[in-house]
C-alpha cells in the first residue's frame, strides 16, 4: 500500500547526525523515499564525537551503528556525504533543491583498506578531535565511520604526492582531480537537521580559553576521554601531559549570558556530571569541583544528579566564576564568590573544563537557503521547512530522537498530501 | 514567615535603577569581578538579595555601596545586563536621602560635602581646591602628610596638564542658569518623591 502512495514522493533530510539519521530511517521505513544529505565525510555528527551518552553511560557507537544498518538495508534511502544544500525553491509538496557535492577525491569503490593513509606523508590537524592531534591528509574519521570510504583534504589533492598515493590504491578509487558538482532534485518535504556546534570558548575572555593551556571545553574533554581521542583516553593536562586529578567544571560558560549565548542549552549540567564520572573512574583518588548557577537536570535525569551527588569525590560550588588566572605552576585558578556562603574564593586546579553551550549551525554556516525560512532570536529554525533536533532547539540525544521521529511523521504527511 | 516586600518595592520605585534588582539571578559574577572585593562586606549580589529580603537597615547603613570606584567590570560581565554600578550608586544616594549613612563615611563625606559644595559654588570642578579640602578634612597634620604622599602624582598631573593648580577660578559664565537648573532638578526630585 505504502509503495503505491509513496512512489515519487521524496523527503529531503539535511544533516546526518542522530536527528537526521532518525528522521531518514523512520520516514523511509513507512515507505517514503528519502534523500539524506550530510556536510561532513561521514555520518554521526556530534554524537559520533562523544565518548559516552548520559544517563546510561553507554557508547554512542552502538546507537549509531543500528541506524547505519537500517540505512544500508533500506533501498528507499539515498544518501550523499560531503554535500550541502545550497538552494531551495518552490513550496511544501513541490520543492526544487540544488545540492553541491564537494569533491571527496575518493570514489565509492573504496573498500577502506587504508593503504592510501599508510602511503601519505602529510599530517593535518584533526578536525574530528578539534585539532588536538594530527592525522593523515587522506583518511576516514574513526574506526566506526560510515560510509567507510576514505576522504582526501582538498589542499592535499592538489599536491604531487596525491598523484603517487592514487597509484597505491588497489581498486583505483582515488581521484585527486575530482571537482565539485551541483545536482538538482525534486522533493516534497524538507527536514532541516543541521544540529549545533560548540560555542566558541575564546569569546569568553575572562575564562582564558586559548590563552591558558589547561583550560579546555566540554567537547574537547569528551574527545580526550575517548580511546580514539588525542590522548587515547587518558585524562591529562594539555600543558605538560600530567594526570589531571583535580578537575573543575564550570557550568553556563558562555550560556544564559547576554554577552554570549543568552539561552540554556539544557545538556551541559548532565554532560558535566557525566564527565565528572570519567575523571572519578579513571583516578579513584581524584577530585572534581562543579561550579554552577543552578543545576538543570531535566526530566528523569534527576536520578543521575542524585547518583552524582552521592559521590564524595565530587564537590559543588554554587557560583558562576568571574574569571580564571594562571599561577606559576601553570594551574588555572578559578576566582569568584560562593553564593551560598558569601566567601570569595581563588582555587587552583590541574584542569578546568568549560561547559560551553550549543550554537545552532543554522545561525551561521547552516542557514536554510530558502526564502520562507524563519528563525527564533538565537538562530534555531522555527519555520519555512521542518526542523528536527538541535536545529530546532537545544536538547539532548534522547529528545533529539523524539523530535526527529515527530518530524518524520510530519514529513510523511506533507509528502503524502499531493498526487 | 511571610515575605515582607515593602523595602524591595520601595527600592524598585525610589532608588535610581533599583527596579533592575528584580533581574538578578544570584550567580556571583559581580563579586568575583570587583577589584575592591577585599574591602567590602557584602557583594553587589548580596546587597540585591538583602533588598529582596527586606533588610532595610542593613542595606542602607552598609558602607559597601560607598566602596564602588565605577570601574564598570561588573556591568561588563553581568550575564543579565544589570547596570550594577548605577544600581549601587542609586542605593548610596537613596541611603543618603533617607539619612541612614554614617556621617563619617569617607566617600560619603567626599561626595556629599566636598565634591558637591565644590561644584555648586562655582559651576565647575576646581581640582586644586577639591584636592586640598579632601586632604585637609581630617586636620592640618593629616593633610600635609597626604599631600606629600601624593606629591609625585600631583607633579605628574601638572606636567601633563591634567590638573589646574589655581585654587580660586571664579564662577563659570552663565552661573545663574546653572543655579536654575539645579533648582529645577531639586523641584523635580521632590515631585517624583511625592508621586512614589
Amino acid at each position: 500500500m505504502a509503495d503505491v502512495h509513496a512512489a515519487g514522493h521524496t523527503i529531503l533530510v539535511v544533516g546526518g547526525g542522530i536527528s537526521g539519521l532518525t528522521t531518514a530511517v523512520e520516514a523511509a521505513e513507512t515507505g517514503y523515499n528519502v534523500l539524506l544529505v550530510e556536510r561532513d565525510p561521514h555520518f554521526g555528527g556530534r554524537v559520533a564525537q562523544h565518548n559516552q551518552y548520559f544517563p546510561k553511560l553507554c557508547s554512542p557507537t552502538c546507537g549509531l551503528e543500528i541506524n547505519y544498518q537500517r540505512i544500508k538495508n533500506n533501498p528507499r534511502i539515498r544518501y550523499m556525504t560531503l554535500a550541502e544544500v545550497v538552494d531551495i525553491q518552490g513550496a511544501e509538496g513541490d520543492y526544487t533543491v540544488r545540492i553541491r557535492k564537494h569533491p571527496r577525491h575518493v570514489t565509492e569503490a573504496c573498500t577502506g583498506c587504508g593503504e592510501c593513509s599508510k602511503a601519505c606523508t602529510v599530517e593535518v590537524p584533526d578536525p574530528y578531535n578539534f585539532g588536538m592531534n594530527t592525522v593523515k591528509a587522506i583518511r576516514n574519521n574513526h574506526a566506526m565511520a560510515f560510509p567507510v570510504w576514505f576522504h582526501m583534504d582538498p589542499e592535499y589533492a592538489k599536491s604531487e604526492e596525491a598523484q603517487k598515493v592514487a597509484k597505491v590504491c588497489p581498486v583505483g578509487a582515488i581521484q585527486p582531480e575530482m571537482q565539485a558538482e551541483d545536482v538538482t532534485e525534486k522533493v516534497s518535504a524538507v527536514v532541516w537537521a543541521t544540529g549545533w556546534k560548540p560555542y566558541d570558548a575564546e569569546k569568553i575572555r575572562p575564562y582564558g580559553f586559548g590563552q591558558y593551556a589547561n583550560v579546555t571545553t566540554n567537547m574537547r574533554f569528551e574527545r580526550m576521554a575517548n580511546v580514539y581521542g588525542p590522548t587515547g583516553g587518558k585524562i591529562v593536562r594539555p600543558s605538560d601531559g600530567k594526570e589531571a586529578r583535580n578537575v573543575a567544571m564550570i557550568q553556563c560558560a558562555g550560556s544564559r549570558d547576554h554577552n554570549y549565548l543568552p539561552f540554556c542549552s539544557r545538556i551541559c549540567c548532565l554532560a558535566s556530571m557525566k564527565q565528572a564520572s570519567y575523571v572519578r573512574n579513571q583516578y579513584p583518588d581524584s577530585k572534581v569541583t562543579i561550579f554552577y548557577i543552578d543545576l538543570r537536570a531535566m526530566d528523569r535525569y534527576e536520578a543521575f544528579l542524585q547518583k552524582t551527588r552521592a559521590d564524595q569525590g565530587i564537590s559543588w560550588i554554587k557560583s558562576k566564576p568571574a574569571r580564571i588566572e594562571e599561577d606559576a605552576q601553570g594551574n588555572p585558578v578559578v576566582i569568584g564568590e560562593n553564593t551560598l556562603t558569601g566567601e570569595r574564593y581563588a582555587m587552583p586546579f590541574d584542569l578546568v573544563v568549560l561547559a560551553t553551550g550549543m550554537e545552532p549551525n543554522s545561525a551561521q554556516a547552516g542557514k536554510v537557503p530558502y526564502q520562507g525560512a524563519a528563525y527564533d532570536d538565537y538562530g534555531f529554525v522555527t519555520g519555512g521547512v521542518l526542523s528536527a533536533g538541535c536545529a530546532a532547539y537545544p536538547t539532548d540525544v534522547a529528545s533529539s530522537v523524539q523530535s526527529a521521529t515527530a518530524m518524520a511523521m510530519k514529513a510523511i504527511q506533507v509528502a503524502g498530501r499531493r498526487g | 514567615m511571610a515575605y515582607d516586600l515593602s523595602f524591595a518595592k520601595e527600592v524598585y520605585k525610589k532608588s535610581e535603577m533599583g527596579h533592575w534588582i528584580k533581574m538578578c539571578m544570584q550567580c556571583g559574577v559581580c563579586a568575583g569581578s570587583c577589584p575592591l572585593r577585599a574591602h567590602w562586606q557584602h557583594s553587589p549580589r548580596q546587597l540585591f538579595q538583602m533588598v529582596r529580603a527586606g533588610k532595610k537597615d542593613e542595606v542602607l547603613k552598609s558602607s559597601d555601596m560607598w566602596m564602588c570606584t565605577s570601574c564598570y567590570n561588573c556591568i561588563a560581565r553581568c550575564p543579565r545586563n544589570l547596570p550594577i554600578t548605577h544600581i549601587i550608586h542609586g542605593l548610596a544616594r537613596y541611603a543618603e536621602t533617607q539619612g541612614k549613612v554614617d556621617p563619617t563615611q569617607p566617600t560619603r563625606r567626599f561626595a556629599v560635602e566636598v565634591f558637591w559644595e565644590n561644584i555648586v559654588s562655582t559651576g565647575r570642578v576646581g581640582e586644586a581646591m577639591l584636592t586640598m579640602r579632601l586632604y585637609f578634612q581630617d586636620g592640618i597634620g593629616a593633610g600635609i602628610q597626604r599631600g606629600l604622599e601624593m606629591k609625585d602624582s600631583a607633579l605628574g598631573m601638572l606636567k601633563t596638564r591634567r590638573l589646574n593648580p589655581i585654587p580660586f577660578r571664579g564662577k563659570i559664565k552663565g552661573y545663574d542658569g546653572f543655579k536654575k537648573m539645579l533648582a529645577k532638578a531639586a523641584e523635580l526630585e521632590v515631585k517624583l518623591e511625592n508621586k512614589a
